[in-house]
């Protein structure tokens, strides 16, 4: 019995559907850039205004109702961090999401930030 | 325990939109361990870029039979550590070829630090990561990963091939050892630490 995951097309023959496509050709995303650890957020109007969304956006927008970064988010939904950030500057665009930039960013981070790391690190 | 959670002085609990990400990067040639060493010491997860193809890479890349191929895809090493519920560190692991710095450029930007791992049979594989992080000045560290088999070299041999500085940390690692990865990721803090305390006698303008 083949079993579902027994696909003749694996990840070297390409994603099925362009990931682009997804994203109506667009490779650059619009708006201010984000880090890859910055925080997204869905806004107060996501949870109450119903808009009609691509089911990739709204999975998006789902994973941001608990505050998580876009790399995390990008892992989860599976789809090429590319795509992952058209598709949130779509929702920032239309309200839907805050992205904030990482609290810690090298140029900014403390001593005391440092040795809390070194703490945890020890302390794994 | 040098801090305490508490602050009785009337902290406020940070809102979970305020917790703190950390990134380190992760370089080193192709089979180098990157994966490996981002698993022992962390929750390994798939992180993938598909990247419009570029000129230099349409030099490397075949593309014979897939001419209409504009993207190519890009596995990334991707950890995350939660030290504190606040305090989130992010590993990015991603190859070392000079075809891939446009992702190097995006991931450098608020990086930490960064570690680079080696393979002492094949050294030259690190060239193009130390020079990228001397240049752009991010604090990183050398991890020899210590396969089986290969001949141990003296750090300080290393240190001569690379023409590193002589306060470059150099480690020994085994990238399969939870204990090991995390001490690297531990002498990485450690230099940053030591970096940065010296950061207002060469920093001022």
């Amino acid at each position: 019995m083949p079993a579902n995951d027994e696909r003749w097309l694996d990840a070297e023959a390409g994603p099925v559907v362009r990931p682009y496509a997804l994203t109506q050709g667009r490779t650059r995303h619009t708006g201010e850039s984000f880090d890859l650890v910055a925080t997204v957020m869905a806004t107060p109007a996501a949870l109450t205004e119903p808009v009609a969304l691509a089911p990739e956006h709204m999975s998006v927008l789902q994973l941001a109702r608990a505050p998580s970064t876009v790399a995390d988010i990008a892992s989860d939904v599976d789809l090429p961090l590319g795509v992952v950030r058209i598709i949130l500057s779509d929702l920032r665009e239309l309200g839907l999401v805050a992205i904030r930039r990482p609290v810690v960013m090298a140029e900014r981070v403390d001593k005391h930030t440092l040795r809390e790391v070194l703490n945890g690190l020890r302390g794994l | 325990m040098d801090y305490g959670v508490s602050d009785p002085a009337g902290g406020h609990p940070r809102s979970p939109a305020q917790h703190r990400a950390i990134k380190i990067l992760l370089a080193g040639g192709f089979g180098v361990g990157k994966t490996t060493l981002v698993g022992a010491v962390s929750e390994i997860r798939p992180l993938r870029t598909e990247e419009p193809l570029t000129e230099g890479s349409l030099r490397t890349d075949s593309t014979v039979g897939v001419e209409g191929k504009t993207t190519t895809t890009v596995a990334m090493d991707f950890g995350r550590i939660s030290l504190r519920s606040d305090l989130v560190l992010y590993l990015f692991g991603t190859p070392g070829q000079q075809r891939f710095w446009f992702m190097w450029d995006e991931l450098a930007i608020g990086a930490l630090g960064a570690v680079v791992l080696a393979d002492t049979r094949r050294l030259a594989d690190s060239f193009p990561a130390i020079d990228y992080f001397e240049r752009r000045a991010i604090p990183f560290i050398i991890a020899l990963n210590c396969f089986d088999g290969a001949r141990r070299y003296d750090t300080e041999d290393v240190r001569m091939a690379l023409d590193l500085d002589p306060d470059m940390p150099i480690v020994l690692c085994d990238a399969r050892s939870r204990e090991s990865a995390k001490d690297v990721l531990i002498t990485l803090v450690e230099h940053v630490l030591m970096t940065a305390s010296e950061e207002p006698v060469s920093g001022i303008v």
